[in-house]
Formats: C-alpha cells, structure tokens, sequence
C-alpha cells in the first residue's frame, strides 16, 4: 500500500506597499523552489492568482501599509495564516514610502500629480475603484499581531531559504549576522 | 603580575585607569558599544555598553565604556538578559530617527545597522517616530542628514577636541534634543568645517556626509558586509587619543 502523501504546508503571500523584490528574492532561491514544493503548496499569492486567502499555515506579507485596501488585505491574512511574517524593509519598518510620512498626503499627491513639471493637466486622480491613500504609511505589527520579522530590503534568496526551512522543520527561525541586513 | 577582573567567568588584566571596556577590548574580549570611540574620552550616553557587577550579594548595571577597572569585579556581559537590553536600546534608535537604510549611504559601513544585525534586532518594535528634521544641503561639499542622529556627541568632541572649530553641539533635552550647527544662520555653509576634519571622520551612523562620493563601494565590499563588528573589535581599542578631553576654544 502506497504511504499515505503528507499533507503540505499552505503557504500565502502578497504584496502590499512593496515593489515585488521581495517575491523576485524569493523566485532566487532557484532549483530550491523545487525541494520547496515537496513541502507547500500555495494559497493567495502573485504566483498562483487566487484572489482571496483561505485558511493557511504561512502568510508571507511583503510591504508596508499606504491605503485603505492594504488594511483589509492584511487582516484576511491575519485572520487566515496561523504565522504571519513581516517580509522585507517596508512590511517590518515601512520602509522607502514611508519616506513620505513627515510630509502632507495633499502636499505629495499635489506635487506628483499637479505640479510636477513633465505633467500638463495634470489631476488628482479620483476614480472611486482607486483605495484611499492613508496619511501615513505604516510597518505591519502596527496594524496586526506579527509573529516573525525578515529585515533586508529585499532579504536574500539565502535569508528567505533558511527562514523557511526552519520553519518548514520545526524550529524557530533564526538568522546569523550575515543574513540579517537592513539594506 | 598586572591587575584583573572577571568578565563573563574569564579573567581581564587592565592598566590602572583603563574603564571595563577599553580592558576588554585590549585583551580581545568584545562587549557590544556604540558611543565609545578609541580615540576619545568615553562619554557614557548610548548604553549599549551596558553590563551587570556582581559584588557580594548585590548586583547592580553601568556602563562599561565609562567603569572603572578594578581588582575583583565580576561582570557579566555576555547573557541573554544584557543583550536583550541592548537589542532594546538599539531598537529604540531605530525607531527614534528616520532610518531608511536602503536608500542610506552609509548602509554597510554604519556602526548602528551593524550592531543591529550582530544582536539579531529583527524589527524596529516599537511605534516609529517619523520625525521632520530637515537636512542641511547649504555646504558646496558636506551633507548634514540630521534623520539618522543618535547624538552620540563624536562629531561635537572631535569638532572642538582635535579641530578646535566647534562646529557643532548638542541643544535641548530628552526628546527634543538635536544636534546644532553653531553658526549664526544655523546653516553648515557659514562655518570653516572642512573636509579632512576630524569631525567628518567620526560619525557612527549616516549624518555627516561627504558630498558626491555615496555608494562608490559595492555592496559586498563595504567594511561590515566583511565581518560583524563584534569580529572587527580589536580595531576599537584604545589607542593614542586624539581628543584633549576639552576644547581649548570654549573651554567646555
Ligand atoms: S545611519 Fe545606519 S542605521 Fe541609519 S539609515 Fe543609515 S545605514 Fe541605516
Ligand atoms: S552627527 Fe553623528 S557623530 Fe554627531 S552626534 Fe549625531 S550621530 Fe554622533
Ligand atoms: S558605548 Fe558605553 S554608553 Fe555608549
């Protein structure tokens, strides 16, 4: 009789006020991907296109907090993943846009829409499907409850992989010196 | 036979008058700092240096970068309870200023993110401040990023002590203390600094920056992508000091 397959790992990620580096680092674990996908199989995410996140083991958040749909994103994955992990510099600090927090949401969207030289006519845009800037851009454990952090803008493939597997294998995820970076 | 204490169960010989800190450093022994700089008198703000004394059945905590060496002394360093302390102190830097190390150029070279990454701070943890503090561009070959200040005072000692310029200083207290370019406008342009000033070589972190020479090294070459900075502490024992210990021009 066959052994009975072990069940995977569900995994979610996304992408909120990120850039996707943080996906293309985990895309850079190359051949591993397929050691990895003995283990998981992925629920919400850019690599899979399903839209909403069902329950999970893992959320995988990438980029901080910049409007209204990125809350409600988060909290579905809150809500879904048993451990959510803050991926990258904008998901555990805010990161580059939250360059912008000591600068008025008005004054920012004026200049980049209005003023900026290259533009003429330029407008606010104000089409109701767009989600509402917040005033400030938030790190993610200021919104939800996060169980892990992965500094590194983006952290490296070699980050990813060993955060992972330590977490794959039971244990508690631990990264060395050289595979915590904040850049 | 030279003097010792114990430090984390191993004995440290010091030089009467060395602090816990530069002893350590001399024999190898690395404890974690960040304001303390071989060349200047030890100042004791940042904390990081932080360790617990045993005497008797009394503990207390202090700062090693400013504690005397002395016969006898039982220090732990090394714990997870003092490291905790100090991932917690740097955390709180982090979370005081504006500090966007991706877009930083002293990111790999910086003393602060290095200490971060060697005591494992994963997250700023606390709620960031964000706080407005406008740079100084005035000056044709200087940059003043006043976000990423830790107003560890290297640049203030090394300005007055060894440039006798007094370019800058401290203003203000506990929260709303900031580093101040001492000029009438404010503005770095209308001091003398100049580019091989001691005081353009101290800062730890990001704030004082030559202009037009950012991210010329790779990542990869920069000195902490190297080695952690605990593995780079022979290079912060004491040495000949270049600081008087006092400025000559204002006599503070
Ligand atoms: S000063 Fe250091 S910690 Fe601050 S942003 Fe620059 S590299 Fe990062
Ligand atoms: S500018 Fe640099 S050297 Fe001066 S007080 Fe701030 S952190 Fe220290
Ligand atoms: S290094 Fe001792 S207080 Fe900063």
């Amino acid at each position: 009789m066959p052994a009975p397959e072990q069940k995977k790992i569900r995994i979610a990620t996304t992408s909120l006020a990120g850039c996707f580096g943080c996906h293309m680092s985990l895309l850079d674990i190359d051949e591993r991907l397929f050691a990895l996908l003995e283990q998981v199989e992925f629920d919400r995410s850019p690599l899979t296109d399903i839209k909403h996140c069902g329950p999970c083991d893992i959320g995988l958040v990438e980029g901080g907090i910049c409007n209204a749909e990125n809350v409600h994103v988060l909290r579905e994955f809150r809500n879904n993943c048993k451990i959510l992990v803050a991926v990258g510099a904008c998901a555990v600090t805010g990161g580059l846009p939250a360059q912008r927090n000591h600068l008025s949401l008005a004054d920012c969207l004026q200049e980049v829409y209005v003023t900026e030289i290259s533009l003429h006519n330029g407008m606010i845009p104000n089409d109701p499907e767009l989600p509402l800037p917040l005033d400030k851009v938030h790190p993610l454990h200021e919104v939800v409850k996060v169980d892990y952090f992965i500094p590194g803008c983006p952290p490296s493939a070699d980050t990813l992989w060993k955060f992972l597997t330590d977490l794959l294998t039971g244990r508690t995820p631990k990264l060395g010196a050289d595979l915590i970076r904040y850049d | 036979m030279s003097e010792s204490f114990q430090l984390d169960g191993e004995d440290i010989p010091y030089t009467p008058g060395q602090t816990v800190l530069q002893a350590a450093l001399s024999a190898g022994r690395y404890i974690p700092h960040l304001c303390y700089h071989p060349e200047f008198k030890p100042h004791g703000s940042c904390k990081v240096c932080t360790v617990k004394i045993a005497s008797g059945k009394s503990q207390r905590t202090a700062a090693s970068c400013t504690l005397p060496a002395q016969p006898g002394l039982e220090i732990e360093s090394d714990s997870d309870e003092m490291n905790e302390l100090r991932r917690t102190l740097v955390q709180m830097l982090f979370a005081e200023g504006n500090h966007f190390c991706p877009s930083c150029e002293k990111s790999g070279n910086c003393a602060l993110q290095a200490l971060g990454s060697d005591l494992g701070v994963m997250t700023a943890g606390f709620r960031h401040f964000y706080p407005d503090r406008p740079v100084d561009a005035s000056h044709p070959d200087i940059l003043l990023d006043f976000n990423r200040c830790i107003l560890c005072e290297l640049c203030v000692r090394a300005s007055c002590e060894v440039d006798e310029k007094c370019v800058f200083a401290l203003s203000g207290r506990g929260i709303t203390k900031h580093l101040v370019v001492n000029a009438a406008s404010g503005q770095l342009a209308d001091t003398d600094i100049a580019l091989i000033d001691k005081a353009m070589q101290v800062c730890p972190v990001g704030v004082i920056l030559t202009k037009r020479v950012g991210f010329a090294e790779p990542i990869g070459e920069r000195r902490y992508d190297q080695r952690p900075i605990s593995a780079q502490a022979l290079d912060d024992a004491p040495r000949a000091a270049t600081g008087k210990g006092r400025c000559t021009s204002c006599e503070e």
